[in-house]
């Protein structure tokens, strides 16, 4: 997946001149996961620039860079410290636009890996999806194969509207799918269905896709048929492509990463059950980490949802009644 | 010695040094008794040993990523030794391990932090320290806050917190200075410059000439120091104690260090470092440096260095077994120390992964 993103922004900035690519560690280093590894070699120093260790200040800067004309691609180290810019992204990037009615796009992109399963130092590795699915004029996407990766990080880039683009930093180097050489977009707010099946539909993305397709591969040899949905984009939301699931199979499970209350889940709940009451057979389920902080990385396995988890919960879905 | 060295009317033309880079002490007294000294170069080799331990523990897969003091032992040390710990407080970033120990946290829970558990995290009631700070600059706030809080109540503990120049790019460093600068509180802002932050170079944070001389815009003292040079860094740092006990306000310390190691277990310099430079910085090594000092006073042999390096390795090995010996945490440990009252919901949570995970582990 690692390398379908360095490729997508070298083919990016090849194509358009004014694609700049500005973090912390980004230009010699290539970025702490070598995303942009390469990058400065061959555009130079000042279309790929070491950022002075600052956040705020990243994403504040690329807001006006991308008012100069520019389109600017933001790479936050991790997601834990887009906190630090916080105030830049949810009360500037995502209003920018609406507070000038209309007079300034923000064509910019920030991507940042997330997410669990690594070991890594703490404050690293939180699923914060939701606070940013909470921030109106912001798109979120979070893919979680490499071919999607690149098809969404061309298509956030040629969107004027600014989009969060959050990589999986467990599956940045395992996942490993067939990408195109040439360029290409998949569409922001479009699902795709990782496996179909029948008798319940189970919703992931980003790095819980794997977990969610091998429950699946599991759930299958126990004789239940269940249909994955990898959202890709959070924030446009398919609708429609989770209604069309739901229709089916009537049984709905969410899995998430981040903790339950407050969590996207509950935004999914909530939606399906508007939107597809007739064809639920059983109520919503949501399978997530508990509602505690990130840990360290001794006990992040007992955190995070795993296969089992998963198999024993959609097997008590698909039993259940309403 | 005169203050004339802090900004504003220190010029930052070199670092503030007592020992040249073999070792010997200019013509003044030494801020250091032999015995200080001795001690301090202790805790600098229990750092080396300790750091090529979890290296190789991280190689084997049994440490987490871990960042070592590898070049920066003077730096810290000689501003630990400044402190008393039983009213002072150190407000840590990550890379201050000798600092934490003489302060009194235990070497296993250091461990067991970087092991991952939890349990790593426990500060014994009587250890004046905040946990260690992974996001960057955000303990400097907090320091500013514990200083201002404790003059408030009428105490003379001082605050010193640790940081990087990487660090101190971020707005936490610059919002605290200026506050501390208001409210004159008693913290020492002691900014390790190892010249990198990752990959990335000192230039890439700043266009000062000295990060010392940042402090002038927020009226507070600033000031550069030789980080290799023990004897310096424990000079420095003890005025700037003795400054804020006497309610005369923070300073901010400039260690002029470098980081000889990676900047953790999962980095690899020689994709940036400029390998020059490197050696340049390793002939000042400040563990070489100290002991050429001592053998220039006639208290240092090779018998006492092995007889040092014997203790260290035995306290090392000592704790490590401790941590090894503690029993992997359980899903409890997700969530106890949440709350102090825990939301009902949360509690039932810890029910059910305890019924789930209560087998395998
Ligand atoms: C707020 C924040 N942003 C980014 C990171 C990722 N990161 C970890 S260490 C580091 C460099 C730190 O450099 P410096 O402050 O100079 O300290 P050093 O590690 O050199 O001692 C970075 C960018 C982080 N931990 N916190």
């Amino acid at each position: 997946m690692i390398e379908a993103i360095r490729e997508c922004l070298g083919q990016e900035m090849e194509a358009d001149n004014r694609v700049v690519v500005i973090g912390e560690d980004v230009g010699v280093l290539g970025g702490v996961f070598r995303a942009t590894d390469g990058l400065q070699a061959r555009f130079g120093k000042e279309r790929v620039v070491d950022m002075p260790l600052a956040e705020g200040v990243i994403v504040g800067s690329g807001i006006g860079l991308a008012m100069s004309g520019l389109r600017p691609v933001i790479e936050l180290q991790f997601l834990g410290f887009g906190h630090q810019a916080f105030h830049q992204i949810g009360q500037q990037v995502a209003r920018l636009r609406y507070r000038s009615q209309g007079r300034h796009a923000l064509p910019l992109v920030i991507r940042s890996p997330f997410g669990g399963g690594v070991r890594t130092p703490e404050l690293h590795s939180d699923a914060f999806e939701a606070f940013y699915t909470h921030t109106p004029g912001l798109k979120v996407v979070a893919p979680a194969t490499a071919y999607d990766a690149k098809g969404l990080l061309a298509a956030a880039m040629e969107s004027d509207d600014p989009v969060l683009y959050l990589e999986p930093l467990k599956g940045y180097r395992l996942t490993k799918d067939e990408v195109p050489d040439e360029r290409y977009t998949v569409p922001l707010g479009k699902l795709r269905v990782a496996r179909e099946g029948a008798d319940v539909t189970l919703i992931a993305w980003s790095a819980a896709v794997n977990v969610a397709e091998r429950a699946a591969e599991e759930l299958s040899e126990q004789g239940i048929s269940v249909e994955v949905l990898d959202l890709r984009s959070l924030n446009p939301l398919d609708i429609v492509g989770i209604s069309e699931s739901v229709a089916k199979t009537g049984r709905v499970a969410i899995l998430h990463e981040a903790p339950l209350t407050g969590g996207f889940g509950g935004e999914l709940v909530a939606t399906i059950q508007q939107e597809c009451f007739y064809s639920l057979e059983a109520p919503i389920i949501r399978i997530s980490a508990p509602d505690t902080p990130y840990p360290l990385g001794g006990v992040e396995d007992l955190y995070i949802p795993d296969v089992d988890r998963v198999v024993a919960e959609v097997v008590a879905l698909a039993k259940a009644s309403a | 010695m005169s203050e004339s060295r802090f900004l504003p009317n220190f010029e930052p033309i070199a670092p503030f040094s007592r020992l040249t880079d073999s070792g010997i002490l200019d013509s003044g007294e030494s801020p250091m008794s032999d015995d200080a000294v001795l001690e301090a170069l202790r805790y600098m080799m229990l750092t080396r040993v300790f750091d090529d331990k979890a290296t190789s523990m991280q190689r084997q897969g049994r440490f987490g990523t871990f960042s070592s003091v590898r070049g920066q032992e003077a730096s810290v040390v000689g501003a630990a030794s400044a402190l008393d710990p039983t009213k002072d407080w150190i407000v840590p970033q990550y890379r201050e391990f000798p600092a934490l120990i003489r302060h009194g946290y235990p070497i296993e829970n250091f461990a067991l932090y970087f092991m991952g558990n939890p349990k790593g995290g426990t500060i014994p009631p009587n250890v004046n320290m905040l946990p260690m700070q992974i996001s960057l600059a955000a303990q400097i706030p907090q320091a500013t806050g514990l200083a201002w809080g404790l003059k408030m109540q009428g105490g003379d503990g001082v605050v010193i917190t640790f940081f990087g120049d990487g660090a101190s790019s971020e707005g936490d460093f610059h919002e605290s200075l200026n506050l501390a600068g208001i409210m004159k509180a008693p913290v020492i802002f002691f900014l390790q410059n190892n010249g990198w932050a990752i990959s990335t170079p000192r230039e890439n944070q700043t266009a000062a000439r000295s990060f010392a001389e940042r402090a002038i815009g927020y009226g507070v003292e600033g000031v550069m120091v030789d980080g290799n040079d023990l004897l310096a860094v424990h000079e420095v740092t003890k005025q700037a104690v003795a400054k804020a006990r006497a309610g005369r306000g923070p300073t901010l310390i400039e260690s002029v260090t470098y980081r000889t190691g990676a900047h953790n277990t999962a980095d690899d310099p020689t994709r940036y470092i400029d390998q020059q430079e490197l050696e340049k910085w390793q002939q000042k090594d400040p563990v070489e440096r100290i002991k050429n000092y001592l053998r220039s006073r006639g208290i240092w042999n090779e018998n006492l260095e092995q007889e040092l390096l014997d203790s260290c390795a035995a306290q090392i090995d000592a704790a490590m077994e401790i941590a090894r010996n503690t029993p992997l945490a359980t899903s409890d440990a997700l969530f106890d120390h949440v709350y102090a009252e825990p939301p009902q919901r949360m509690l039932d949570q810890k029910r059910d992964w305890a019924n789930r995970n209560g087998d395998a582990r």
